[in-house]
């Protein structure tokens, strides 16, 4: 499997790229850049399947792998309240791969295989379930994660330690009650919670334009009415989602409050197999935008780049290959895992097995 | 004797002190008034949230992912149905997410009528949360039960939903739960918070032993030969005291079954007590159509429609889109007494 590191660049290790006054080391970005391109891989590659019927439905996140790859990698992985709590939604497989997910595990759930770690071969891509990262169930009910959050910062904030509850979301589900109510629930006086609540902001609900029903300027502003302080970044900059995500992290770990993070982001898809999953011309890519950095930078040259790709390509492709050979749900898995075994059920002591019989 | 709303108060700081719970919270549930109903008065980890039902939920769902153990309270079920959609995450979680998390949740709630609350402190629950599959639901009609079926509920590890039957709160039971001290003044005062100021106030425990009442297992409250009832709740007492009367008056004598676990149901419990008698009642008050109560039903239907001597039936509450406040609403809407024992008496007369 390809490396995330750049074997060709050793002599980079103290060049800084720059994005107006911040910067990262160059070796970190195309560290970066090595991530978003595979995580953009496996987007493109599931995409195909929902379209040659080796999957159905697609839902994902090109046009957020600047943001999320920053956030996967700086997020303090591994299981239980001493670590971060991961309330995904849909479009954060970038962060996945960034932590470290082997891009099999993304294509087997597209695939449904029953080895499919996250599911079972049951849900949509990208809707991961991990519990060694700390990644709660990916529900596709826009929205409910941002009640959740809170719980998981709860047992944090008395745990004590620097882990921090991170939520993500998209623009369009900030109408539902349940975006106030984490407002609510993480700034309660004298009880206020490590949550970073993230807003990735693409300004499309499904075909609804962000402008068309919402007259805030930004999303965060609505935190103001809480205390909650909060930063606006350019998504699509990875240098500038580095800093931001840190600062915002930082605060969260330190303070053991929330901070709003809302990451202006594109959707070059559409917003799922429903609408075509077409590669949209309009909106900036983020992979794009880096490489045209890099190679001004000078710290990479265009075969380097093309390599990568290609690379990325071939590990998305063999991952297929090998999930399309993993078997599949059969009848008898339909209720495995529906309930965990207990000592105090007469009818259901290990499992879930139908109706209850005589 | 206890009440039930003492019996689960004493089996959520049993669950506090040995059982692992480690927040139990909802609208007024903390100091100073420990719940609408005071079912968790001088709780140490009880606590007070925001008004907000779908955050409670979503608490509790957090609190469970990160190891915690949350007993959750909606204030009155009639308070519920906007987290209807959070409770059935809540139910899948395990499933969806291939087992890689557990989702060790209680949820406390007052269903059903009976306390004059009219259109919206009336509501029953149970067949709403019948359906949300990834759930376990109980329903207490005794104080015991209460204590047992809360201890269980906590020791589960899956979600469960513990209703109490609003109108049987405050009602005393025959038993006394293991480690209850015999005089009720004495419990009182031990456990009861003082009317007024109570800043200072903390409560003295009685030594209570664990007391765990399976899910799943029906309790046969009356046994009998003419029919079978079964029933949960508000409407159990009174089919007992209506098999008491039939028996008195008319020789008649019934299988009563206090369901208690609402799912899982002890199907095996029913399924016998019908190969006895050959005639079923169900009798709940939640409103008739798709009653749980009509699933009961069904599953008649399937396993024993040879073996009944009658048509099987259900008495439930009306289709109707509440319960008025004027009492003559109330019992018009929900079976009363003497609903119940004319169903009751009809079941056993008819020929065969
Ligand atoms: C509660 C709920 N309502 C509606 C939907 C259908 N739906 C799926 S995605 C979507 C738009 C979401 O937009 P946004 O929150 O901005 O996230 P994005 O998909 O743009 O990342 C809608 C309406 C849903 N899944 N859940």
């Amino acid at each position: 499997m390809p490396s995330d590191r750049n074997p060709g660049h050793a002599l980079l290790a103290d060049a800084q790229i720059r994005s107006g006054k911040e910067s990262l080391p160059a070796d970190l970005c195309l560290r970066i850049h090595r991530l978003m391109v595979r995580s953009r891989a496996m987007e493109e590659r599931m995409i195909k399947m929902s379209k040659s019927g080796e999957g159905y439905f697609w839902i994902g996140g090109p046009g957020e792998e600047a943001f999320n790859t920053c956030l996967g990698l700086q997020v303090k992985k591994g299981e239980g309240p001493a670590y971060d709590y991961l309330h995904f939604h849909y479009r954060n497989s970038a962060a996945m791969i960034a932590m470290g997910m082997p891009m099999i595990e993304g294509i087997r759930q597209m695939a449904m295989t029953v080895t499919d770690t996250h599911s079972l071969g049951r849900n949509f891509a990208g809707h991961y379930a991990k519990k060694e990262w700390n990644v709660v169930p990916v529900t596709s009910v826009i929205e409910v994660q941002y009640v959740m959050a809170p719980g998981t910062a709860h047992v944090q904030k008395r745990y004590g330690g620097d882990g921090i509850t991170i939520v993500c979301g998209g623009d369009a589900g900030t109408a539902e009650g349940d975006f106030a109510s984490c407002l609510i629930w993480s700034s309660r006086p004298g009880h206020e919670l490590p949550v970073l609540i993230v807003i990735e902001n693409n300004r499309w609900g499904i075909s609804t334009p962000a402008e068309s029903v919402h007259a805030e300027k930004h999303i965060i502003d609505r935190g103001k009415a809480f205390g909650i302080e909060g930063e606006v970044v350019d998504g699509n900059d990875p240098i500038a989602s580095w800093h931001a995500i840190r600062r915002a992290m930082e605060y969260c770990r330190t303070k053991r409050r929330p901070f709003m993070l809302e990451a202006m982001v594109s959707r070059l898809y559409g917003h799922s197999s429903s609408s075509g999953a077409l590669r949209v011309k309009d909106e900036p890519c983020c992979i794009e935008l880096f490489e045209k950095k890099l190679l001004g930078e000078g710290v990479i040259d265009q075969e380097t780049i093309d390599q990568i790709h290609e690379q990325a390509r071939a590990e998305a492709d063999e991952a297929l290959e090998q999930a399309m050979n993993e078997p599949r749900p059969t009848a008898a898995d339909v209720y495995r895992y529906t309930y965990a075994p207990s000592r105090v059920d007469a009818v259901y002591p290990d499992d879930y097995t139908g109706l209850p019989e005589a | 004797m206890a009440t039930l709303v003492q019996a689960v108060r004493m089996a959520l700081h049993y669950g506090e002190e040995h059982l692992g719970v480690t927040d139990i919270f909802g609208e007024d549930v903390g100091p100073p008034l420990g719940g609408v109903f005071t079912a968790t008065q001088g709780l140490r980890t009880a606590w007070n949230t925001p008004l907000d039902e779908r955050g409670i939920v979503g608490m509790a769902m957090g609190i469970a992912y990160a190891g915690g153990k949350p007993v959750a309270e909606i204030q009155f079920c009639d308070y519920g149905f906007n987290t209807i959609d959070l409770l059935k995450v809540a139910g899948n979680q395990r499933w969806a997410g291939a087992g890689n998390f557990a989702m060790p949740i209680v949820l406390m709630t007052p269903s059903g009528s009976g306390i004059r609350g009219s259109l919206y402190h009336s509501h029953s629950f149970e067949s709403w949360a019948a359906r949300l599959a990834g759930w376990k639901i109980v329903m207490p009609s005794t104080p015991l039960d209460a204590y047992g079926l809360m201890l269980s509920a906590i020791e589960d590890p899956n979600p469960v939903m513990v209703l109490l039957p609003k109108a049987l709160l405050r009602v005393r039971g025959d038993k006394l739960i293991p480690g209850e001290p015999e005089d009720e003044q004495t419990l009182k005062e031990m456990i009861d918070a003082p009317v007024g100021d109570r800043t200072h106030w903390k409560p003295r425990w009685p030594k209570l032993e664990p007391y765990f009442i399976p899910l799943g297992v029906a309790s046969l409250v009356r046994e009998g030969q003419n029919a079978t009832v079964v029933s949960y709740g508000r409407t159990l007492p009174l089919c007992v005291q209506a098999a008491d009367q039939l028996t008195e008056e008319f020789g008649y004598t019934f299988d009563v079954l206090d369901l208690r676990s609402i799912f899982p149901y002890d199907w095996k419990a029913i399924s016998r007590s019908i190969l006895k008698t050959g005639r079923i009642l169900i009798i709940n008050e939640d409103t008739e159509v798709t009653n749980f109560g009509e699933h009961l039903l069904r599953r008649v239907i399937d396993h024993h429609f040879y073996d009944l001597l009658v048509r099987p039936r259900a008495l439930m509450g009306k289709h109707n889109p509440g319960i008025g406040l004027n009492q003559e609403y109330e019992r018009n809407t929900v079976p009363q007494l003497p609903h119940i024992k004319q169903a009751m008496r009809e079941i056993a007369e008819e020929e065969a």
